[in-house]
């Protein structure tokens, strides 16, 4: 079953990388021009590949009201959908900073990772510092620890 | 507006690659497809989540679909941020909110928002609003790319 899970996970990658490189995402460049409203050449592309990702998520949540389990595990584990938490919002601010800053956020720099190896690397490095940071920095909030969250 | 540089087309197609990968991870194994979560499992920064073999095919996928593009649908355009300070400055700050947010573009933005979760809503808004006002204010201050 580890196996057949990890197949899995790798087929969703791949489909998730290459839906990335396809739409432009991979490019920091493109999307700070989504992130730059005023500068006279606004690039409306990463609103165009939410749209077309949330579409065939959302059937899913759909299916999965029908499902008493998924269908490679034994039970779903899904984070909760509330509970506002000054951890939530403080942070997703700052990931919008850090976003703003490099035209990157997780999902594009590591799949940059391929493509251009030398500053998503570096990138990702400073990325995975600042997990650490997160974790072992006692005064920086975390998440609710009832949550099952991994998002 | 940039209509002459924006891709609609692509950027649906690739969108909805991205969508189906977020509802097999969701259907097949009954998780979210966030990719900050994913990486902190992956590495072990995470102490709990998903399995970590899950976690690092999940994560080993992303490259590897990215390089699929470019054998096959040719090159890839990707412009960085020239400056160091921007890499690296921008990676910790993404790292250090993305794990006190519980999530970044993927898990809040494409699966939060499709399930309508009041937190991926309020955090997907935030990230945004922020994003925008920092690309502003770095305009402001003349730093621009």
């Amino acid at each position: 079953m580890v196996i057949k899970r990890a197949f899995i996970a790798l087929i969703a990658g791949l489909l998730f990388g290459a839906g990335l490189a396809h739409s432009g995402m991979s490019d920091p460049a493109r999307v700070h021009a989504f992130l730059d409203m005023s500068g006279g050449a606004w690039d409306p592309t990463l609103a165009f590949v939410m749209g077309g990702a949330i579409g065939p998520m959302a059937i899913a949540w759909l299916i999965r009201r029908r499902l008493e389990r998924p269908l490679a595990d034994t039970r779903f584990s899904l984070p909760e959908t509330t509970g506002m938490t000054p951890a939530l919002i403080g942070g997703s601010a700052l990931f919008g900073i850090g976003w703003g800053i490099a035209g990157l956020c997780p999902g594009p720099a590591v799949a940059d990772l391929a493509i251009a190896p030398l500053p998503a690397a570096i990138f990702v490095v400073a990325m995975l510092g600042g997990m650490v940071l997160q974790r072992i920095v006692p005064a920086i909030p975390s998440r609710l620890s009832s949550e099952i969250s991994h998002v | 507006m940039d209509w002459a540089r924006a891709m609609p087309i692509a950027g649906l197609t690739g969108g909805l690659l991205i969508g189906l990968a977020g509802a097999v991870m969701l259907l097949g194994l009954g998780r979210i497809a966030g990719v900050s979560g994913m990486v902190a499992r992956a590495t072990g920064i995470a102490p709990t989540g998903a399995p970590r073999a899950t976690a690092a095919a999940f994560i080993l996928g992303l490259p590897i679909g990215a390089l699929l593009i470019t054998l096959f649908a040719g090159p890839v355009q990707t412009r960085f941020p020239t400056s160091l300070a921007a890499l690296v400055i921008g990676g910790l700050i993404v790292g250090l909110g993305t794990r006190m947010g519980s999530g970044c573009t993927s898990g809040h933005g494409v699966c939060g928002l499709s399930r309508l979760s009041p937190r991926s809503i309020a955090a997907t808004a935030t990230f945004m609003v922020s994003g925008f006002a920092t690309v502003a204010l770095l305009r402001l201050a003349g730093v621009t790319w």
